[in-house]
């Protein structure tokens, strides 16, 4: 069993929805974000979600736009990436997936990639603009070095193709909650509940929820329904308005408590 | 051409987030339906012979042909089209599609403006809501077409992401279409972006070279023996080459803006110095470093300045079907000014860049060659900037 899967069997056990940060990896540096994820897995992260950086996220909202700017003024390559999962794979147990787009992943060669990624025990992959059409080779080697490549299903995916989503996806499902890019909102999408409960009668797979949730209320309410609530742009707020490490490292840590608390 | 529906050999496809899957869908099934209409069709033809002024003429240019003293040249002068290139075919095409649809809202990109200004120009035709967005740094270099956009009535939406420009515009658009994908259409420029719109964009200009066609065997008998078009995204070029690909003895020639010399980095010749990637929604050549992520184009030419290409030109420089060569800045500026004394017409600077090829080609070859230029667009957008480009070097000479 993967890393990913049984961590959702356990926390389905105790009844609890996972906890998902995102951040992006080298915003502001790669130090900083080993530093970061490593306070977010003290604090109460489930499972880590890390953002590899790319000039052209066409899925992003303005707050994950600027970090992956920040990223890659800052150096940040994939190769940096996989060192950095190298360094936290020892020090913590909580699942370990790569967010980004195709050109970076495939630049690298999908098998090379893979390899590479197993190599420093990254658990799975979510590629925003990869669907499966398309993406066959490369989670065919994700797959092969046991890597779980994660999809993503939206409010816009008709029934038919919801089927083969969850039939094709490995780990979890990640349910995008909103027709938008990410991006804090005031409000959870209306029919959200309904919309999981749905992908709930066609397959046992976790459902993880993310874009769009931002507050410890949130995240209780789809923690409610959901296997897993991924909050991004609200924690990268957080590192962006802190000047130095020290402090950013701190606010995301206390956040990243107040929100397991609010699934607890 | 492809193996399968928006595949071009091992280009094209759909690499999209999952929230525009179910859009492309509906209007991959919407298109041939609506398209092959006779309704569809007959308005279609109706607004480009009494709208657009298609039939577009063919120019024979006598003192090019002269002065260069090799291939005989004709041009086939999109420059006469209603908003002065050949975008307008394509907006026509894909608005009057947006209306069938019942999308009343319809967003684009631009670069320099001028798929802005002629999305906005139908939009107003066809009284439909519309939005371009626009990057920051391109807003302040043409701020005459941002007038002319909102003019027509459009609203121009700033970009201050990325590189200001071209590109971070399409991310912005799909980010808009990501967020209103029911009641939005999204109007892409050029024969680019996820499967169906390389395709459909590719019909809608494949009037270009359906025409040139025809008049080529009235005025000659007989069909050219060589194509010139710039690429940029690759629209005009593969209007004019596509209704050619089977005529085998045709050869089809796609000049790419070198910039500043393709050593230097600093151009937008994907299709000569790219590689394999994705960006925009499709699989084809772009200009990506080593770790995958994606380089500023440059041209002087603002249309010519985007980091990719269609996904069907990748495909047919692969197999031969195409050539693709270069030409800088400096032979395209040249160009502009040569084809103004010559012709008496004043050429787009991204048409400059065809010309500038022609100029070497037609030399070479015989005086029964002919060779069929598309000249894209015409130059008064470029006048200003050409002025100054002249003046600085008239400057630097003395």
């Amino acid at each position: 069993m993967g890393r990913i899967e049984s961590r959702f069997s356990d926390m389905r056990e105790r009844g609890e929805c996972a906890l998902i940060p995102f951040l992006t990896a080298g915003d502001p540096n790669l130090p900083t974000t080993e530093a970061l994820v490593l306070a977010m897995a003290e604090a109460g992260a489930d499972l880590i979600e890390i953002g590899v950086p790319f000039s052209d996220p066409t899925a992003e909202g303005p707050t994950i736009q600027r970090s992956s700017e920040r990223a890659l003024s800052s150096g940040t390559t994939l190769r940096g990436v996989l060192k950095l999962v190298n360094n936290l794979r020892p020090k913590i147990d909580q699942p370990l997936v790569l967010m980004g787009y195709a050109n970076v992943f495939l630049a690298m060669g999908e098998r090379n990639f893979a390899e590479a990624a197993k190599e420093v025990g990254v658990d799975g992959v979510i590629t925003v603009d990869l669907p499966p059409e398309e993406g066959g080779l490369f989670f065919d080697s994700l797959i092969e070095c046991e890597i779980d490549p994660i999809l993503l299903a939206s409010p816009t995916t008709p029934e038919s193709r919801m089927a083969m989503l969850v039939e094709k996806t490995r780990g979890f499902l990640y349910y995008v909650s909103l027709t938008g890019v990410t991006g804090a909102r005031k409000e959870i999408a209306a029919g959200l509940e309904e919309a999981v409960s749905k992908i709930r009668k066609i397959s046992e797979i976790p459902v993880c929820v993310g874009f769009g949730i931002s507050t410890p209320e949130q995240v209780a309410e789809v923690g409610r329904f959901a296997d897993g609530a991924v909050v991004g742009s609200a924690l990268v707020d957080l590192i962006e308005a802190a000047e130095t490490p020290g402090p950013a490292v701190a606010s995301v840590s206390e956040f990243v408590a107040k929100l397991k608390r609010a699934l607890r | 051409m492809a193996d399968l529906p928006g595949r071009y050999g091992e280009y094209g496809g759909r690499y999209v987030p999952e929230v525009l899957i179910a859009a492309l869908q509906e209007l991959e099934e919407a298109y041939p339906k609506i398209s092959q209409s006779s309704e569809f069709r007959t308005e279609l033809e109706d607004l480009l012979a009494t709208y657009a002024g298609r039939p577009t003429a063919l120019t024979f240019a006598r003192r090019m042909t002269d002065d260069l003293g090799g291939a005989k040249v004709y041009l086939k002068r999109e420059d006469l089209a209603h908003t002065g290139a050949h975008k307008v075919n394509n907006v026509l095409g894909q608005c009057l599609l947006a209306r069938y649809m019942g999308k009343r809202r319809v967003i684009a990109e631009t670069g320099a403006g001028q798929h802005g200004v002629a999305t906005a120009t139908a939009c107003a035709l066809l009284d439909l809501d519309c939005e371009v967005y626009m990057g920051e740094e391109d807003i302040e270099r043409q701020a005459l077409n941002v007038f002319k956009m909102e003019l027509l009535g459009a609203r121009v939406r700033p970009v201050s992401s990325g590189s200001k420009t071209l590109k971070d515009a399409i991310n912005e658009a799909m980010r808009d279409w990501v967020t209103h994908i029911r009641n939005t259409y999204y109007c892409i420029g050029s024969v680019m972006g996820p499967h169906p719109y390389p395709m459909m964009v590719r019909d809608f200009q494949r009037v270009i070279g359906i025409e040139a066609r025809q008049q080529m065997l009235d005025v000659e008998g007989r069909l050219p023996d060589v194509l010139v078009a710039c690429v940029g995204g690759g629209s005009n070029a593969m209007g004019l080459f596509h209704p050619f690909i089977e005529d085998d003895d045709v050869q089809m020639i796609g000049v790419e803006a070198a910039g500043e010399g393709l050593e230097t980095g600093r151009h937008g010749a994907a299709l000569s110095a790219g590689t394999a990637g994705v960006l925009h929604g499709m699989c084809s050549l772009v200009l990506s470093d080593d770790d995958g992520q994606i380089f500023e184009a440059h041209s002087v030419s603002a249309g010519l300045d985007y980091p990719g290409v269609g996904p069907e030109h990748a495909y047919l420089r692969d197999i031969g079907r195409a050539t693709y060569v270069t030409a800088d800045d400096d032979s395209a500026i040249d160009s502009f000014v040569y084809l103004s004394r010559m012709e008496g017409i004043i050429p787009a600077l991204e048409s400059a860049h065809a010309i500038a090829h022609a100029r070497i080609l037609a030399p070479t070859l015989s005086r029964d060659a002919i060779m069929l230029i598309n000249l894209s667009g015409r130059g008064d957008k470029d006048a200003p900037q050409v002025r100054d480009i002249l003046a600085a070097r008239h400057s630097e000479s003395h």
